[in-house]
């Protein structure tokens, strides 16, 4: 039945709303589109399970999992801030060296996680206590980086997103937030692999595999849903885990429909694209209905820069940046 | 007039793509005094080398040769992001100088601490946002009840004001304004060029203004600079400098070789 699978894709939405913050980080608050997280969520489920193999304790193997992703957003930083690669490619490159990587932890393609004998923090055996757990877990790294974001430093990092030539002038150093907000970004990605990994039982090489589009996907729907209801911060940051949660109802959904789920990919994709163009339609279609004569927006767009203005202008002056 | 330099560039060049076909000397030996208080307005054609100049004063590319000193510190090899303790920047495009997406109130806060280390502390205290209202009216455009308004929703004089009022709110050494009125309307830009000396005379900054217009040139600031093809080709101060007229000007600039364009005579 549908709604007995329902628990089932609630902890994984959570689960990979944990990774749609660390994706809102990069993608929103950065405006960096970090194609890290491929790789970073499959080192945080590789580390996880290798250690766990090793008789190492649930929470220790988690936290090592953290520090191996933040590490991973380090390199992406380096080869972006240092080397001056473009985001897109810094993330790419980072990604192929993490499929070695991984490989190379887990000495084999998949490695499994014994969740009967070993304590585990999560497991799909008890969905119900793993929404309970995630539930905790999403409201202390919700709650810690809206203090974050809320600090001088944090501050910084936002405004290195929204437009890094103020910040240089301001003396914020952008290379730097650069690289925090990229750790803290693939810290969180590789949290929720770790998590993925005790939860589903093992670590797989693949299971990173189009990632980014899930994170993408659950933060642009998350904002589709949120973005009237309100503009603050932590709102925004749950909007991530909201659209993660959706994101896998539909396809418990897809699954309980008999669908081919081997399509589910190319949908998400599909979803994507289509919530990436609706702001792009609405420009074009938006200077069309000015030519037609109505004037007094006209007047209040080239006044105020309100509406339209406010939100393509410093998209573009980010991008001649 | 005190007579402590403040800045001082010596023999500094930049060429733009060295060694290929679009290779630009942008800045040819440019050697110059700026005195504490000094208000100096750069004319000058375009690819002149007016805003090489400022940027390389920010530190937004290496220069190639010669110092940058400022008041006293070699600043010539420091980051741009390091060097922006000491200067105040403008920006000809309103939407460069400020953060769009953030509240006025968190652009004041970014601006408040530039220079410092940025800490885990609130960025922004109790204190600070009775300081910055205080601030903000002093702008007349009625921001100072708009604190938590983003930036974005602001006109391009109202950013251009708020801009002008983050360079200037910590004092800076060196006041870097690059044709900050040229994107305005004619009447926001007599606004803010009006609010830019004021702020500039109450606080005694050392300044630097680029402008394509003549008139302001003339009758802003204490010195003048007249920019060419890299180079400085022409500096007057004091009095001569208020006794010059706009044909005279134009008369210098013809000699020199410069082309003469319609924003420099109208407007």
């Amino acid at each position: 039945m549908f709604f007995d699978a329902l628990p089932g894709a609630i902890s994984l939405g959570l689960i990979w709303g944990i990774m749609a913050i660390g994706v809102f980080i990069t993608y929103k608050v950065l405006d960096f589109p970090d194609l890290t997280v491929d790789g970073s969520i499959c080192t945080g489920g590789a580390v996880c399970a290798v250690l766990m193999g090793l008789g190492v304790n649930a929470w220790w193997a988690l936290i090592v999992a953290v520090i191996a992703g933040a590490l991973a957003g380090l390199v992406t930083g380096i080869f972006h801030t240092l080397l001056g690669i473009p985001a897109i490619l810094a993330g790419i490159l980072t990604q192929l060296i993490l499929w070695s990587v991984n490989l190379k932890i887990m000495g084999q393609a998949n490695t499994p996680v014994d969740t009967r004998s070993t304590y585990v923090i999560i497991t799909q055996l008890e969905a119900g206590w793993a929404i309970l757990i995630l539930f905790a877990f999403i409201a202390f790294i919700v709650g810690g980086l809206y203090w974050f974001f809320g600090t001088e430093f944090g501050c910084g990092i936002r405004a290195t997103g929204n437009n890094p030539n103020m910040s240089r002038a301001q003396g914020i150093n952008v290379s730097l937030d650069k690289i925090v907000a990229l750790m803290i970004s693939n810290a969180l990605v590789a949290l929720a692999g770790a998590l993925l990994a005790q939860y589903q039982g093992f670590a797989d090489i693949n299971m990173g595999r189009g990632a980014i589009v899930i994170g993408l996907a659950a933060v642009i729907i998350g904002e589709a849903i949120v973005s009237r209801i309100s503009i603050n911060f932590a709102v925004q940051l749950s909007s991530a885990v909201i659209g993660a949660i959706l994101y896998y109802i539909v396809y418990q959904f897809v699954i309980w429909l008999e669908l081919d789920t081997e399509y589910l990919k190319m949908f998400s994709a599909i979803v994507v694209a289509i919530f990436l163009a609706i702001p792009y339609w609405k420009k074009t279609y938006f200077r069309n209905f000015i030519k037609k004569g109505k004037k007094p927006l006209i007047g209040g767009n080239a006044d105020g820069g309100a509406s339209g203005g406010a939100g393509e202008t410093p998209e573009g002056a980010q991008n001649n940046g | 007039m005190a007579d402590k330099v403040m800045l001082k560039l010596e023999n500094v060049c930049k060429t733009f793509n060295p060694g290929s076909v679009n290779e630009k000397s942008a800045l040819k030996n440019i050697d110059l005094e700026v005195y504490e208080g000094d208000f100096i307005t750069v004319i000058g054609g375009n690819g002149a080398g007016k805003s090489t100049l400022m940027n390389a004063i920010c530190g937004t590319f290496p220069i190639d040769t010669g110092k940058i000193i400022l008041n006293g510190d070699d600043i010539t090899r420091l980051p741009e992001y390091k060097r922006a303790k000491y200067l105040g920047r403008v920006f000809q495009d309103p939407m460069l100088g400020t953060a769009p997406n953030m509240e006025i109130e968190e652009n004041l806060a970014l601006a408040y601490r530039r220079g410092k280390t940025r800490s885990l502390m609130p960025r922004i205290t109790r204190k600070e946002r009775e300081f910055y209202r205080e601030q903000l009216s002093r702008l007349e455009l009625g921001l100072e009840n708009r604190l938590t308004v983003k930036v974005g929703l602001l006109s391009g004089g109202q950013r251009q004001s708020l801009t002008l009022l983050m360079a200037t709110m910590k004092k800076p050494d060196l006041l870097l304004l690059d044709e900050h009125t040229a994107a305005l309307d004619p009447r926001t830009a007599t606004k803010v060029l009006e609010l830019t000396e004021e702020i500039t005379a109450e606080n005694k900054l050392t300044t630097i203004m680029i402008t394509h217009n003549m008139m302001d040139a003339i009758r802003c600031g204490n010195r003048l600079v007249m920019m060419q093809e890299g180079r400085i080709i022409y500096d007057v101060s004091g009095e001569e400098k208020k006794s010059l007229s706009v044909r005279e000007l134009l008369e210098k600039f013809r000699e020199s070789g410069g082309e003469i364009n319609d924003r420099m005579v109208l407007s």
